[in-house]
């Protein structure tokens, strides 16, 4: 996984640096810069040395918190960190949401299998995995923030600022996040059961006198779970690392997502390779606790 | 049943049964049908371009004379007459219902073609490293992880931004083509991966070991006896595959690295629409409906092809 890590950050900086034309310096110079004034710039920031000890340099600057970005001048840690804490309670928030409320509707599909209830939760679940966030978000703004008036529009609110307030604002961010995956995470959830209701272990429950209730809680669902705990993992490891780019724009979070739309709006390699890898590496940190989780869930992988 | 029933006339048998899917199957076929008579409506009902553009202008509804863009730059809402502005106008005075169409042609040309591309390079990549193994497996194998660990959203616009700027060969500037390759790129390791899992079960069957008796060529065994046992996967994948691509493209011209004015497309409409919140609500509920029956109904349409393909299929696209 860190051979991974390593080539996401090369592939990056060579995608961005191998732009036709695309010479950082000729950007930064402006339109009627003369070759006089490019050369100064490719010296100061060693656009004229060779690429690998180019990439090497930005490598070291990001993890030692120097990296600058070329366009804007801010310091990339310091402009992550100031989208931390919206799009952690983004992140946190939704996918507590979306994990619940997905096992919940699963659940309730697979159980009622064919049957009314579950023709209606399909098509609900399929028109949530049909619905762009970012239109989700402009109709829950138009009438639940215009023209109700019953929730503010956008905007972060720190939690340290006001408790309240930063519910209120993230409450429609959290559920436009949620209902892509619920509407995902449902479906399999619900494929899952279904197929484990035939396994042997569910017939022996059932034939040894355990109450309905006791077999699904305790030996369906709770293998049925495990294909759902690597997906949460891996999803909620990419929107804590600037993934829900979509949702934190409609609703103007200023988190990292919307950050790295503005850095790659300015072609700002610095502050997106620097996104990239904090996504990365959330995607290896959280698949190893989904592991773990694994572990608890499963009594097999437990054991051996 | 008769005996003698092919895999192919079985499965249409169980889909003509499931009504739902049929439905927006064909729901799906009369927005194309609508999208590619764009020409037609803009030409001989609406009289209008889709970038003609008129500010200035006022246009008669039910008797009543009213300006298109009135003087505190709020478009004209539905007028709900076919011959003009029948759902409106947009900021500069164009019309949201010939652009719909016209914009409607883009995303569904975009989607057609990143599929196609998607599915084509998947199967061979899937293929060769499934069958071949060991080195080819492995080169193919890490670069589809690398693809595979960045959002897909973060991947899309980087790679959308950089050939807009710079570009390939014909993929530069404005063209229609540099969002279609980029969202076809995209995808390719969502497939390419089930589908090498699958050649690796089947390479070990006796019907390919019996191939390789006989002295067929590895390209043979591969395109032959291996490829037809694909094809319910590969169907089952399309459907799937279109509608992400119709929705990662409305994303991307969303955030301004898909498709470039003066081209319209139902993410780009969105994209204005939105600016406009709520002066004139109508421009983003337009596109967006359009674009979320699109998808839906490719959704369950495929959704339905599925159980009546493979019943126990787990294919799916995850996030």
């Amino acid at each position: 996984m860190a051979g991974v890590l390593i080539a996401i950050s090369i592939v990056t900086f060579l995608l961005f640096a191998a732009i036709p034309g695309g010479n950082p310096a000729n950007r930064l110079a402006g339109r009627l810069a003369d070759p006089e004034e490019i050369h100064l710039i490719d010296v100061k920031y060693g656009f004229d040395k060779p690429i690998y000890v180019q990439y090497v340099k930005t490598m070291k600057n990001i993890f030692t918190g120097q990296a600058y970005s070329y366009q804007q001048g801010f310091n990339v840690l310091t402009e992550i960190e100031a989208g931390a804490p919206a799009t952690f309670s983004l992140a946190l928030g939704a996918g507590i949401i979306w994990l619940l409320t997905s096992i919940a509707v699963g659940t309730l599909a697979a159980i009622r299998a064919g049957k009314y209830t579950d023709r209606v939760l399909t098509v609900l679940a399929m028109t949530g995995v049909s619905m762009p966030p970012f239109f989700l978000g402009a109709v829950l703004i138009y009438f639940v923030g215009y023209k109700l008036n019953f929730l503010p529009i956008g905007n972060f609110v720190p939690i340290s600022h006001s408790p309240w307030e930063w519910f209120k604002h993230l409450l429609m961010p959290w559920f436009t996040l949620s209902v892509l995956f619920i509407g995902f995470y449902s479906r399999v959830l619900r494929s899952t059961i279904l197929d484990t209701i035939n396994e042997d272990y569910v017939r022996t429950a059932r034939a040894k006198g355990l109450s309905e209730r006791q077999v699904l809680f305790r030996h369906i669902l709770r293998n049925s779970l495990i294909p759902i705990m690597s997906l949460w993992g891996l999803d909620l490891a990419q929107v804590i690392g600037g993934g829900a780019i979509l949702t934190e724009t409609v609703y103007n979070l200023h988190g990292i997502g919307q950050l790295a739309a503005t850095a790659i709006a300015s072609l700002d390699i610095i502050t997106l390779m620097a996104i990239v890898l904090l996504t990365a590496f959330f995607v290896v940190f959280l698949s190893a606790l989904t592991d773990i989780l694994y572990a608890f869930l499963d009594p097999r992988i437990r054991l051996s | 049943m008769p005996p003698g029933v092919g895999p192919y006339k079985l499965a249409w048998r169980r889909l003509r049964r499931n009504r739902v899917a049929l439905a927006f199957g064909g729901l799906f076929v009369l927005l194309v049908v609508l999208c590619l008579l764009a020409p037609v409506y803009s030409h001989d009902v609406a009289h209008q371009g889709p970038d003609i553009e008129n500010i200035t202008g006022t246009v008669k509804v039910g008797g009543k004379t009213e300006t298109i863009v009135s003087s505190s730059d709020i478009p004209i809402g539905p007028t709900w007459e076919l011959s003009h502005y029948f759902l409106g106008a947009d900021e500069n005075g164009r019309d949201v219902a010939v652009r719909l169409l016209y914009g409607g042609r883009n995303s569904l040309e975009i989607g057609a073609v990143a599929t196609l591309i998607t599915m084509v390079i998947a199967t061979l990549l899937g293929l060769i490293s499934g069958y071949f193994r060991g080195i080819f497996d492995g080169i193919i194998s890490r670069s589809l992880d690398v693809i595979w660990a960045y959002p897909a959203v973060l991947l899309g616009i980087s790679l959308g931004t950089i050939l807009a700027s710079g570009g390939i060969g014909p993929l530069h500037g404005t063209t229609l083509m540099v969002p279609a390759v980029v969202i076809g790129v995209v995808y390719i390791p969502y497939v390419a991966k089930p589908i090498r899992g699958q050649v690796l079960q089947l390479r070990e069957r006796e019907f390919v070991e019996a191939a390789r008796q006989q002295g067929l060529s590895h390209w043979q065994i591969m395109i032959g006896e291996i490829l037809p046992n694909l094809s319910s996967t590969i169907v089952v994948f399309i459907p799937l595959i279109l509608a992400n691509a119709i929705l990662l493209e409305a994303a991307l011209s969303y955030l301004g690295a898909g498709v470039k004015a003066p081209n319209p497309s139902w993410g780009t409409m969105l994209a204005e629409g939105i600016n406009l919140i709520p002066a004139s609500f109508s421009q983003t509920l337009v596109p967006g409906i359009m674009l979320v029956l699109a998808v839906l109904s490719v959704n369950v349409f495929g959704d339905g092809l599925r159980d009546a393909l493979d019943p126990r299929a787990k294919v799916r696209i995850a996030r």
